[in-house]
């Protein structure tokens, strides 16, 4: 066992070395440092390079193009009928005085789209989800019924005059009411019950012995609220269809063009070379652009069937009421210990509410996504897990908001867990962590559920977080001040996350394989474009993707210009979400590099006159071994591609690389919190906030900065702030930003930020996915620093979003006021 | 979020302004800063057929000392109170509302006016202006009139105004010697309305208060003053003990209703603690 008592910091050098052997079997040393590696001259800016990004100078200027920025001539526009009921029959739609407004063209209905046999879609999960409603709708704000007009204003005015009679239906907004069948949300369905699926990973049976042998259990029921990505840009379409040459233009805000594009293509029976989708520049997607809405649906139809251009806009409350939410799960979650306090297994009930649809954008195969990475970074014994998914009047969803596939549910319930049992135990969380955690020595590391975890080094980065927050002074002072009867806590989350869906074998979304891909094209003077099948919605991908094959190729980054988005141009590619981009599209940068540097090769060999095996490369040159100045950079190469190329190779210099990942990657961190409580007013206050993060090798470490930053605040956002909530009647109460409450800069503290560098073995630059860590991370290092103000009253747990009232319930629970 | 149709009218001039809201009388209503009617309006909760524009108007937008008060012209922008020296060297209770009244960039537009006149209970000058004893100035057809604040807020967004009269100065009492304010406002983040904000407003005479003022934030239907817990102030020393009991008072009294910021029962102990913080402030600048 590894253990480093925390509260003996030694140097980091002493405990990085960690040697074993990569997957494949190739024997490798991953070590963990904390120096980026840079090999590039700034002027070519590799690897590494803390640069800032070629996207940037358009975004600050507010020349970036966004959907809303398309306009075309001719063009219409939508706008939709809502339900006001959560679950009601309709008797009747009457759009005659809508239609009667002077501009008005069109009323769509359900019946209308049941003509072409579009009134259903399919979900990315293959459940079915209503585009537009005939016999009952069954969530407020429901599409009822879409207008569309020579203005918007006049498209807002209809909407007021469709008139539709409903017969109010029981409503069912608790999943453990809807397990009952008493009301049933989808009578469409064959099997008259609310059950989705059932699912369990693990071994049930040597859990149980695990947790019958164990000296210590705890229980704790979590529940991760429904929250929403609530993107600054909301979602929208422009569709522009063409009579005359038959061909679909779908400009729309969606992370995954490509995969769109198939799918529309397969719904419409539209030929698929006459789509095309273009998503132009996205203000934020976090997992809520994956999805197919019914607006998309029905502006695309609306062109096709009026040959005209179609603009569809949401407004903020029709994102935030209808668009698909995350999370919303609720575990009944055990630990178990031995009389060591040591962590031997972990038993969860998980109850999944998917609302009226499973909208999830899971990978096929996995209904409760990635969750089953659980364990964390523990080592024990066994585990089972054990999941129901229900249908409730809400609306559908399951989105992977910024967090790889319900990870950070898993990561939320396995860090309370642990600091609950440390605190039952009496132990000090950091020390009960480092117990704990997996040893470097052990990657890589299989779980009990079934994960092979590619590399981590969990008490290096604690013990990073640990010595940069100064662990032991707050301690002290948490003492002192508990002592006055001030309330301070510090809150640890040390997780484990897997990103970089992924291998083919196992990772699909509606059949198609979970690979991505790079297009690279050098011109003959040496500039270069490159196209990819992810899609950046402000991660940075133009920036990054130039570094990686800068680092690859010796080209200046800033004459590589990186292009996503039209699948007319770019391979095919399912998207950017997940954290997958650098895992994948960015693996398939380097190896489509790999390809071209080959081929430049060949032509140096041509040039120099010598053989390539008497070549090496230098940074942006093919060398002579033993007489660099007898070289050619990649840019002589590059003319000589088109004017002076060897007799046996073919001109230009291009490659496409569709890239299969081994594994996924398993970034990783340790993150402290501190917070302080309001005796009063029940009020946390996050005075501290340390976070180290490990994402194997760093391609830009202002971007990762950047993603850190934005992702923590993400992670404070649910932890005191999000939720979205609904009445009984199933009427959602938080359709504005004044209820559904978004932290600014004022509520964020300062993010102290760090890294280790644990290189992912399989990667072909050793780097893993980053995006989704701090979002992930950060709920449970919250929660957790404000229970260990709370827990000598008595308090065990909160669930989150931990408002000002709950602490204040909790407080008064233990008779502590103001 | 598309508003209905409307007519625009700007006029140039306030008696302009006063014909037109005549003429429509019933139809229009004036746009000051646009933050809380806009709103409304992109909701369709406000459907009003005429707006007639403020902003035209030139000398609606000052903050001066006349003859024993602080005179705050309607059209004065959120910004320009948080900005004003004369405003926080001795209108502290006002200082610290201008403070965390929405947040800076809607600051920049609202006008003092409008907040008053919209006469919701969740804005913050309401209860500062309570607490203030402070008195509107209207202009009619007629010409002008004061209106004590006391009286000004008849029900949920609805004000003393008439139909044709315009809101076009505030008027606060310059604070006597030994007198201090405090404004104590607790949010759920930057820019939220209160759960509940406590604007006290008192003279001290040694460790007696001599006399006090407390306006409540969003925890009633209409803008109050907590009349029993100045009652229980006034005339005291201001002790720990003494505290407790004005807090409490302005818990029974107020009448919070339950929503997303929290249940009754919490507003009412929040109004408590705020209380009791906003006086200690309040004593304390007194005192000083
Ligand atoms: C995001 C957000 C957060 C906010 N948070 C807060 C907060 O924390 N605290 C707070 O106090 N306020 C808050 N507000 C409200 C803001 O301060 C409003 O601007 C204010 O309530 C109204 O001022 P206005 O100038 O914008 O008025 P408008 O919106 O233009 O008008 C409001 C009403 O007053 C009437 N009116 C305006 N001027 C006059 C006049 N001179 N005479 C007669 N009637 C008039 C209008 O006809 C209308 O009915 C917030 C607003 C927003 C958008």
């Amino acid at each position: 066992m590894n253990y480093h008592d925390p509260h003996k910091p030694k140097h980091l050098a002493d405990r990085f070395e960690n040697k074993h052997a990569v997957p494949n079997g190739a024997s490798a040393v991953v070590a963990t440092t904390e120096t980026v590696r840079v090999t590039t001259p700034a002027d070519i800016g590799g690897m590494g390079h803390r640069m800032k990004r070629k996207e940037d100078p358009r975004f600050i200027q507010g020349k970036g193009r966004y959907v809303d920025d398309i306009k075309l001539p001719g063009m219409l526009y939508m706008d939709i009928v809502r339900s006001p009921y959560a679950h009601a029959k309709i008797l009747n739609i009457d759009a005659s005085a809508a239609l009667a407004l002077d501009g008005v063209v069109a009323v769509i209905t359900g019946k209308d789209l049941a003509a072409h046999n579009l009134h259903w879609m399919p979900t990315l999960m293959s459940d079915t989800q209503m585009v537009l409603p005939i016999d009952k709708v069954v969530y407020y704000s429901q599409e009822v019924a879409c207008v569309i007009a020579t203005s918007r204003y006049i498209a807002a005015d209809a909407v007021e005059q469709v008139m539709v009679d409903y017969e109010p239906l029981d409503v069912v907004v608790d999943p453990y009411q809807a397990l009952k069948d008493e009301t049933l949300v989808r009578d469409d369905k064959e099997l008259k019950t609310n059950r989705i699926w059932h699912w369990e990973a693990g071994d049930k049976e040597a859990t149980d012995k695990v947790f019958a042998a164990a000296a210590h259990v705890v229980k704790e029921h979590i529940y991760l609220p429904r929250i929403h990505v609530a993107s600054i840009e909301t979602c929208g379409m422009v569709a522009n269809f063409t009579p005359a040459t038959g061909k679909m233009q779908l400009y729309m805000t969606t992370q995954a063009p490509h995969a769109i594009r198939t799918v529309f293509a397969l719904v419409s029976g539209l030929p698929e070379h006459r789509i095309q989708v273009i998503s132009p520049d996205i203000g934020g997607g976090f997992g809520g652009k994956v999805p197919v809405y019914p607006g998309y649906v029905v502006c695309a139809v609306a062109s096709l069937l009026l040959g005209k251009p179609v603009k569809w806009i949401e407004d903020r409350s029709e994102n935030l009421t209808a668009d698909s939410f995350a999370r919303d799960y609720h575990l009944e979650a055990e630990l178990a210990a031995d009389a060591n306090g040591k962590i031997t297994g972990l038993r969860v009930n998980g109850l999944a509410d998917h609302g009226c649809a499973d909208a999830a954008a899971n990978p096929s195969k996995f209904p409760a996504g990635l969750f089953s990475i659980c364990t964390g970074s523990y080592d024990m014994q066994a585990a089972h897990i054990n999941f129901d998914a229900v249908y409730t009047n809400k609306p559908p969803g399951g989105v992977a908001y910024r967090c790889s596939f319900r990870v950070t549910e898993a990561v939320h319930m396995i860090e309370r867990l642990t600091d609950i049992m440390a605190h039952e135990l009496g132990e000090d969380p950091a020390a009960f962590r480092m117990k704990n955690f997996i040893p470097a020595d052990h990657f890589p590391y299989k779980s009990p559920t079934g994960w092979e975890y590619d590399s981590g080094n969990y008490h290096a980065a604690l013990q990073k977080a640990l010595d940069m927050i100064g662990y032991d002074a707050l301690r002290q002072e948490q003492a002192e001040k508990r002592a006055r009867g001030e309330l301070m806590g510090i809150g640890i989350s040390s997780f484990t996350e897997v990103v970089g869906a992924g291998p083919a074998k196992d990772y699909d979304i509606l059949g198609i394989k979970m690979f991505d891909s790079a297009e690279i094209r050098i011109h003959p003077t040496g500039k270069a474009i490159a196209r990819f099948g992810t899609k950046s919605q402000g991660q940075g991908h133009e920036t990054t993707y130039a570094q990686i094959i800068a680092e690859e190729l010796g080209l200046p980054m800033a004459d590589v210009d990186v292009e996503e988005g039209d699948t007319d141009t770019a391979p095919y590619g399912l998207g950017t979400y997940a954290s997958r981009s650098t895992p994948t599209a960015g693996a398939a940068a380097v190896m489509a590099s790999r390809k071209i540097k080959a081929k430049a090769r060949k032509i140096a060999a041509h040039l120099l006159e010598v053989s390539e095996d008497d070549l090496e490369w230098n940074i942006n040159k093919w060398q002579v071994k033993g007489s660099p100045e007898q070289a050619k950079t990649i840019q002589e190469i590059a003319f000589a591609a088109y004017t002076n190329h060897p007799p046996d190779v073919e001109a230009g210099l291009e490659a496409t690389d569709y890239y299969n990942p081994p594994n996924l990657t398993f970034p990783f961190g340790s993150y402290i919190c501190v917070v302080d409580i309001d005796k009063g007013t029940g009020e946390v206050h996050v005075r501290r906030f340390v976070a180290i993060d490990d994402c194997g090798n760093i391609i830009n470490p202002l971007v990762v900065e950047g993603q850190v930053h934005g992702g923590l605040t993400m992670g404070l956002a649910p932890a005191l702030y999000e939720e979205i909530v609904y009445d009984e009647n199933g009427q959602c109460l938080t359709g504005t930003f004044a209820d559904y409450l978004l932290p600014t800069a004022v509520e964020s503290p300062k993010w102290e930020t760090g890294h280790t560098i644990t290189p992912s073995p399989h990667h072909p630059i050793g780097a893993k996915g980053v995006g989704e860590s701090p979002t992930v991370g950060a709920p449970p290092a919250i929660a957790n620093a404000v229970v260990d103000a709370l827990w000598h009253l008595g308090v065990r747990h909160i669930d989150i979003p931990i408002t000002p009232q709950k602490v204040w319930q909790a407080l008064r629970d233990a008779g502590v006021t103001d | 979020m598309i508003p209905g149709a409307f007519d625009y009218h700007a006029p140039g001039t306030l008696s302009e302004a006063v014909t037109l809201l005549r003429q429509h009388a019933g139809d229009a209503k004036l746009l000051a800063g646009g933050q809380s009617l806009i709103p409304a309006m992109r909701f369709r909760l406000a459907m009003p057929p005429v707006l007639i524009d403020l902003n035209q108007i030139e000398g609606l937008e000052y903050v001066r000392e006349d003859n024993g008060h602080l005179a705050i012209g309607a059209m004065t922008r959120e910004s320009a109170l948080e900005e004003s020296g004369l405003v926080q060297s001795r209108f502290h209770l006002l200082a610290d509302a201008a403070r965390v009244i929405a947040d800076p960039v809607v600051r920049n537009r609202a006008t003092v006016g409008g907040n008053i006149a919209h006469a919701d209970p969740a804005n913050d000058h309401p209860a500062v202006m309570l607490a203030y004893g402070a008195e509107v100035i209207a202009l009619g057809p007629n010409g002008t009139r004061a209106i004590a604040i006391d009286n000004f807020f008849v029900d949920l967004f609805e004000n003393a105004l008439a139909e044709d009269e315009i809101l076009t100065e505030i008027r606060i009492p310059t604070p006597g010697a030994n007198s201090g304010g405090a404004y104590v406002k607790m949010e759920r983040k930057v820019g939220d309305y209160a759960i509940s904000g406590v604007a006290v407003q008192l003279t001290m005479n040694g460790d007696t208060c001599t006399s006090a003022r407390i306006g409540l934030t969003n925890v009633s239907p209409t803008p109050m003053r907590a009349k029993q817990a100045e009652q229980l102030l006034v005339g005291q020393v201001v002790t720990d003990e003494r505290l407790e009991a004005v807090g409490a008072a302005a818990a029974a009294e107020c009448d919070p209703s339950p929503d997303l910021r929290g249940s009754a029962e919490y507003k009412r102990d929040v109004t408590r603690v705020l209380t009791k913080r906003a006086i200690r402030q309040a004593v304390e600048r007194a005192t000083s």
